[in-house]
């Protein structure tokens, strides 16, 4: 039975003048927006533009500061996210909110009435991922699934209130292609029921694929809106950003030199019973090399990082090799003090501490590296704030970070906008040899163009640059070797002009004599 | 129908400074409840509860003899708390700080030097630090829960004191009290000021307070505290250790609880007893949340909290009702700083939503 419709055929949300102020700065501006029943409705907009803003007040999580929300015509007051779904609006967030190690039927359970047995729980949960192809068994752990399963978990989570708008916030930045299109397909079937969706994406061409009607934010207020299949990705990225986005050139010869950072036959343990074992791991990268490792996610990646971080250092001295030295057992400062420079997968809670200030956020990742510059006072290790709040700002400037202060919370910037920051606190010391884990999660299109393009140019300034990615277009952009990575093993590096797509599809299947397919299969 | 606490989209700047003071003021509503409850005049007892001890000269300096414990070791416990390691035993290192400074004193009480008392301390802050080191080491070593380890090893220092003065230290020429010689003029903490008790453990107190105030402030140090107690993975990627810091925290913390002992029994005391303690090391866990973590908020909740013990003197004496009021006042301000606080953050709801499963049983 399909949902029964709104009254008369008047769209199932409005919004007007929405407005939220975080002190004097307006993070949304009288923001008018319309969704119909029955429509993929896409948000987009750059880093920074609002977006998230706006839904948290769709779903109750921020109070806006004046405006309006009319639902089905009617005038509400969304106080809380219980309010939100009583209404019939669920929301599946960007950082999911799951205990892993509980099972899934539990953590649907806690988000519901506690009356009701876990089994109904249960059954009801198989029932409706049954029905809307998301295929998850209510009695796995949490801790065992992939990112793409957490965020099926949620979504049947939202689909058990029985919603008629759902809102995804940046939904695909964290999935594999397969657990995309899989997405896309439930998407479909929703709009078919009559339900609505708002979705946002830096992903212009599945908004272009999926979404019937677009709105674009800048700065907070609402800039344009449109028919994103009239569009190109280009147009709507001006639409986005105000002028074109820079296309990542890599003109001129990288003069190679020495290798500066490598692993020699690294490997390394599983840590947790989730993890991936490294095996055998080798790979060279020289100055002027931008070496990218492409992989479907959860295949040994942020193992990876870690070892050759220092994070978690291994046995082996010689396992890796930072400009000539071995360094398999010094911790990450040591490392740094190399001429070595980081920057993690996850924002929140590991590059960066959302609670204290970008300036603080500075002195994490390079309190040894620079202080000199840093610290004062002799053994007592003052913080000088004023050389890094002067550092702070220079590399806001550079990186064009957009934020509501002068030094605000890390939290409070946007995801893109920190990503910005992360990435620049490191391109700030001219780094030797850098390493980035997924450098462009959640940056718009003309922010990525930005750090890929830096990437590009510290490669030809004489650095070792290694990139771990997922998105082939970005490491098809900046790459001057790709090698692939697949349970824990790496393959050799091919150079970029001569490797295919289809080449490196066939290499993350899995290449060692495995069936196809197995490393997509294993991610799941 | 359930209760549901939700997170407040804006947390108050307003309240968050004044939420000490609303727990200050709820509790002594509640108090005065209580009173009338035991059938006294509530305001004559507030008087001679909160008021009185503070109106003379004598009465302060026991205000700072009590106060002077509570900050030093909430100020140590600040810094734990705030790492994320939660010592629940600055009892035990209190009573093991008292004990190991007592050495000289008691074992070598005919030993006559100027090095007597400074030896002393010096021996205290390392007995607390040691007897906080086995929860530390349990900790970082064998993943075992701080709280629990802590907490239990409280009994242990309680029931070892005991022992000690009841059997291999006890005075022997003390009557067979259970209570050991009484500290040589060498050994005691001098008098701060003439007007009165107060010994200098109140200014180790304020200079702890002090030092520990710059280092959160200002330092490398404090920021490694911070960051570690807010997300180890993010402290592991500037480079900090959270096991050292489990060590560090915990040996700072047990050296102060060992300090405030020593300096106790030193300069109050001035022997051993079987109990040396009316709960300081627990009372500080009050005073370390009521401050806020802050140093500088630690002295005046020290000091707050040092006033419900005289309270309790007073109105046992003066009004006839048990001393145990005290622990009643106190158990009120800790619950209502804790439940001011979370109220700051999250609001109650009361949830009575039914179950809304979706009905798309012929969609398929
Ligand atoms: N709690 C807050 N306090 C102060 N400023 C905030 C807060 N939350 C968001 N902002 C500011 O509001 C602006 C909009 O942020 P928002 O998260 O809505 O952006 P977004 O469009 O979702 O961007 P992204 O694509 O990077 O996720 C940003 O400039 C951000 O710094
Ligand atoms: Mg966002």
């Amino acid at each position: 039975m399909p949902v029964k419709g709104p009254i008369a055929s008047g769209p199932l949300l409005a919004v007007s003048n929405l407005t939220k102020l975080f002190g004097s700065f307006a993070a949304c501006n009288a923001i008018n927006l319309h969704i119909e029943p029955g429509e993929i409705h896409a948000l987009l907009g750059e880093n920074g533009a609002g977006k998230s803003t706006l839904v948290k007040m769709l779903f109750g999580v921020l109070a806006p500061t004046a405006g309006e929300i009319l639902w089905m015509g009617d005038n509400v007051r969304i106080g809380s996210p219980g309010d939100a779904r009583k209404l019939g609006i669920g929301m599946v967030f960007q950082h999911f909110s799951l205990f892993e190690a509980l099972t899934v039927a539990e953590n649907i359970a806690l988000s519901m009435d506690r009356s009701i047995s876990l089994a109904r729980v249960a059954e009801e949960a198989s029932r409706l991922s049954h029905v809307y192809g998301l295929p998850l068994d209510p009695n796995a752990h949490v801790a065992d699934l992939s990112v793409g399963e957490r965020q099926r978990i949620e979504i049947v989570r939202a689909l058990l209130q029985n919603p008629q708008l759902i809102i995804l916030d940046e939904p695909t930045s964290v999935l594999t292609p397969q657990e995309a299109d899989r997405l896309f397909e439930t998407l479909l079937k929703l709009k078919a029921e009559g339900r609505s969706v708002l979705y946002i994406s830096h992903r212009l061409e599945e908004v272009q694929r999926i979404c019937d009607r677009a709105t674009v934010l800048r700065h907070g207020k609402v800039t344009g809106a449109c028919d994103p299949r009239a569009e190109t990705p280009a147009s709507l990225a001006r639409m986005m950003v105000g002028n074109d986005v820079a296309v990542v050139t890599s003109e001129g010869t990288n003069t190679k030199g020495d290798v500066q950072l490598e692993a020699r036959h690294l490997s390394v343990a599983a840590r947790t019973p989730f993890a991936v074992s490294l095996k055998d791991v080798c790979l060279k990268v020289k100055a002027g090399e931008v070496l990218a490792i492409a992989g479907v996610a959860g295949n040994g990646q942020s193992e990876l990082f870690d070892a050759l971080s220092g994070e978690y250092p291994v046995a082996d001295d010689n396992a890796v090799q930072i400009r000539q030295k071995p360094v398999g057992t010094r911790n990450i400062n040591a490392r740094r003090l190399m001429g070595a420079g980081f920057v993690p997968e996850e924002r929140h809670g590991h590059a960066a501490v959302s609670s204290l200030s970008l300036s603080d956020n500075l002195v994490l990742a390079r309190n040894q590296s620079d202080k000199r510059a840093f610290l004062g006072g002799g053994f007592l290790k003052i913080i000088r704030q004023g050389a890094v709040k002067a550092a702070t700002k220079r590399i806001s400037e550079a990186m064009d970070v957009r934020k509501s202060g002068e030094d605000p919370p890390a939290g409070s910037l946007s995801g893109g906008n920190l990503q910005k920051f992360i990435v620049g606190r490191e391109l700030d010391r001219q780094p030797a040899v850098l390493i980035v884990n997924q450098p462009t999660w959640g940056v718009d299109a003309g922010a990525a163009s930005r750090i890929r393009q830096a990437l590009v140019d510290l490669a030809k300034a004489g650095s070792a640059v290694l990139v771990i990615s997922q998105d082939l277009d970005e490491i098809f952009e900046v790459a001057t070797e790709i090698a692939v990575i697949c349970e824990g093993r790496l393959s050799d590096p091919y150079p970029a002009r001569e490797l295919s797509r289809e080449k490196i599809g066939l290499l993350m299947g899995g290449m060692h004599g495995k069936t196809e397919g197995a490393g997509a299969a294993h991610a799941h | 129908m359930r209760i549901e606490l939700e997170r407040r989209p804006k947390v108050s700047a307003l309240f968050s400074i004044l939420s000490p003071f609303i727990a200050f003021a709820l509790t002594i509503v509640f108090g005065g409840i209580m009173f009338a409850l035991l059938g006294k005049n509530p305001v004559a007892a507030l008087y001679s509860f909160f008021v009185e001890p503070l109106s003379e000269v004598w009465s302060l300096h026991e205000l700072a003899i009590k106060a002077a414990p509570l900050i030093l070791i909430g100020v140590g416990l600040s810094v734990c708390f705030r790492s994320n390691n939660w010592n629940i035993g600055a009892e035990g290192q209190f009573i093991m700080g008292a004990i190991a400074g007592s050495i000289l004193p008691v074992v070598f009480y005919d030993w006559q030097s100027p090095l007597m008392l400074p030896l002393m301390l010096v021996l205290g802050m390392i007995g607390g630090a040691l007897f906080a080191a086995i929860p530390a080491f349990l900790k970082a070593h064998m993943n075992t829960n701080e709280i629990l380890t802590s907490l239990m090893l409280v009994y242990v220092a309680q029931l070892f004191l005991d022992w000690l003065v009841r059997g291999p230290w006890r005075n022997p020429e003390g009557m067979n009290f259970p209570e050991t010689r009484t500290f040589g003029a060498d050994a005691i903490l001098p008098e701060m000021l003439a007007s009165g008790r107060t010994h200098w453990g109140f200014a180790f107190a304020i200079i702890a307070a002090l030092a520990v105030w710059f280092m959160m402030r200002y330092t490398l140090r404090g920021f490694e505290i911070t960051v570690l107690g807010q997300s180890e993975r993010a402290g592991r990627f500037a480079g900090f250790s959270s096991r050292k810091m489990i060590w560090f925290s915990m040996l700072f913390s047990g050296a102060l609880a060992g300090l405030a002992g020593i300096s106790e029994v030193s300069g109050a005391i001035q022997q051993l007893r079987p109990v040396i303690s009316p709960g300081y090391g627990f009372t500080a866990i009050i005073v370390a949340f009521l401050g806020r973590l802050n140093p500088l908020g630690i002295i005046a909740a020290g000091l707050v909290l040092a006033l419900t013990y005289l309270g309790g003197e007073a109105a046992q004496l003066s009004i006839g009702v048990s001393d145990k009021v005290t622990r009643v006042f106190q158990g009120l301000l800790l619950f209502f700083v804790l439940s001011c606080d979370t109220l700051i953050h999250y609001r109650i709801r009361l949830v009575r939503e039914r179950f809304a499963a979706l009905k798309t049983d012929e969609a398929h």
